[in-house]
């Protein structure tokens, strides 16, 4: 070992380390930026006339986006009705029942949907409903962010109810409760924490998404009609404000992303809380 | 006459058991050429051997003797692990346990069982865990009825002086003794027929097991017991029948005074020796 060998890998060491305190670095400044940019043009904006008071014409002042914060809530709404159900009964079916083989098939499936870009899912939305009912809905919005939604929750369920040890199922076997009720009364429970989670998480996800809804919910200046109409949503409508020439709507649009931004951090620092505390 | 143990869970105790079931001289359970595979690998060969009613009856041998894979098929729990396959019978009543239209849920009910770790049910409360196994098999049960129920199966435990002032606590807040209790109340509360044990103290301190030990000896009063454990004082302290396996056989089976004084076996009393194992 030659003196110099030894100082030069200290130095690339050094080196390595600071370029990975870099990456990393730059990982939280790229957030702060994003988070500290919104909140510091949002917040100006953000006022009670904007949580209740409908959208106005371009050139009126005030105006909100009480619609569109009905609108959000309810696709969320809409999907969690469709999504919570499929996704937590698939999950319950690759942890629980599914043989190994069906069972990887499955789960492979699954990751396949959580990858396919949304636009896609908003594309198949639209082909599979707006077109047959001549008509942009709530509906077919409802449905793209549950196809969004449902790997998402399969798949993180069927990993909360994984980490329930082997010995609980067999405990309740054993004192004569079959499968099913064994899933519901001691696996389910056992892995709550973990599927609550998931499903927040998914819902901060479709919460935020864009792009099935341009082909789907279309927006509405009407207010929320029905399901089979056109709805207005957060996301949509800081894509359309954000875009327009008119400096009211842009600050409607910045006010409206610190809203949204606040709704998705708040989800995930709650869940973040929930599952460390468990943790512990 | 089989099953009505749902039907009446207050009111039932254990001087109303059916007649057969207080029958010392009748067999309780018969296991017939019984033999266990996890995937290809053979655990139990080809094992016979009868169990005596209201008796704790010993299966002892080294690691990996098939003891345990013994046990698990006397509930059809065997059948739950990863590639688990039974040939042979097991006669309960005179009923194939395997037989085609026999439910494995039913027969857990009345063959239960506790485990080698204890399993308390992290998510419920001392009250819930006991009250599980009636619970989770109705679809609703009233309060004020589980209470007595609880309540009776908790004193068998041994366990009701310690918890009755927490029973709102968490299961899994009691010590390792105290929730091998509370599973062995949870496995009475369904008023079983026969218990098995799965090596039910080696997870405990002396203490613990001793206090396990005195509360087989009172519940085989009313059950059937069979216990699997490694500690030879164990079985020879408890049992009145031991088995003793050894790579998937039933080496030698006789009341457990016999066994230990005078085994017929060469490799029995290298075992009891502690010549191995």
């Amino acid at each position: 070992m030659s003196e110099s060998g030894s100082l030069r890998r200290k130095w690339t060491n050094r080196i390595m380390l600071i370029l990975c305190g870099c990456a990393a670095g730059l990982c939280i400044l790229i957030l702060a930026l994003i988070v500290g940019y919104t909140i510091a043009n949002g917040i100006s904006y953000f006022n009670i006339d904007f949580l209740t008071n409908v959208s106005k014409p371009v050139g009126e002042v005030g105006g909100g986006m009480r619609d569109e914060i009905y609108g959000t809530f309810i696709l969320v709404g809409l999907a969690s009705l469709i999504a919570l159900p499929v996704g937590l009964m698939a999950g319950i079916y690759l942890a629980e029942f599914g043989s190994p083989a069906v069972a990887s098939v499955v789960r492979f499936i699954a990751d396949i949907l959580a990858g396919v870009p949304s636009i896609v899912v908003g594309v198949f939305a639209y082909a599979l409903l707006v077109r047959p009912m001549h008509s942009y809905s709530a509906l077919s919005a409802g449905v793209a962010l549950a196809i969004i939604m449902i790997p998402v929750v399969a798949r993180t369920a069927e990993e909360a109810m994984r980490l329930v040890p082997n010995s609980m199922r067999e405990a309740a076997l054993a004192l004569g409760i079959n499968r099913w009720r064994a899933v519901l009364g001691v696996i389910m429970p056992g892995a709550l924490t973990g599927i609550i989670t998931g499903i927040m998480l998914a819902v901060a996800r479709i919460a935020g998404e864009t792009a099935p809804l341009i082909f789907t919910a279309l927006g509405s200046a009407f207010g929320v009609q029905g399901l089979n109409q056109p709805i207005g949503a957060l996301p949509l409508q800081i894509y359309r404000y954000a875009l327009s020439p008119y400096p009211d709507w842009q600050q409607q649009a910045w006010a409206a992303a610190f809203l949204l931004m606040i709704l998705v951090l708040g989800i995930n620092i709650v869940v973040r809380t929930v599952s460390r505390r468990k943790s512990m | 006459m089989l099953y009505e143990m749902t039907n009446n869970i207050t009111g039932r105790s254990t001087t109303e058991k059916p007649l057969y079931a207080r029958d010392k001289s009748r067999y309780m359970l018969e296991v017939v050429r019984l033999s266990a595979w996890y995937g290809k690998m053979k655990a139990v060969n080809e094992i016979s051997m009868k169990i005596k009613a209201q008796a704790i009856t010993a299966l002892i041998g080294p690691s990996g003797c098939g003891k345990s894979t013994l046990i698990r098929c006397m509930n059809r729990m065997h059948e739950v692990s990863d590639g688990g396959k039974v040939s042979g019978q097991v006669l309960l009543d005179g009923r194939d346990i395997y037989g085609k239209d026999v439910d494995a849920v039913s027969v857990r009910r009345r063959i239960g069982m506790v485990f080698q770790k204890p399993t308390a049910f992290p998510t419920m409360s001392i009250f819930d865990n006991v009250a599980s196994g009636i619970n989770l098999t109705r679809l609703w049960s009233r309060k004020g009825e589980l209470q007595e129920l609880v309540e009776h199966s908790l004193k068998k435990a041994a366990l009701w002086e310690e918890v009755k002032d927490k029973l709102n606590r968490s299961g899994v807040s009691l010590s390792g003794g105290q929730q091998q209790r509370l599973c062995i109340a949870r496995a009475i509360a369904i008023e079983p027929e026969i218990l098995l044990l799965d090596e039910p103290c080696s997870a405990l301190d002396p203490i613990s097991t001793l206090k396990i030990e005195e509360l087989m000896l009172e519940i085989k009063k009313d059950y059937t017991v069979v216990i699997v454990t490694h500690n030879m004082q164990q079985a020879a302290r408890v049992s009145d029948f031991t088995g003793f396996l050894l790579l998937g056989e039933l080496i030698e089976f006789a009341p457990t005074k016999e066994l230990f004084s005078i085994p017929h076996d060469k490799r029995t009393e290298d075992y009891i020796t502690g010549r191995f194992g």
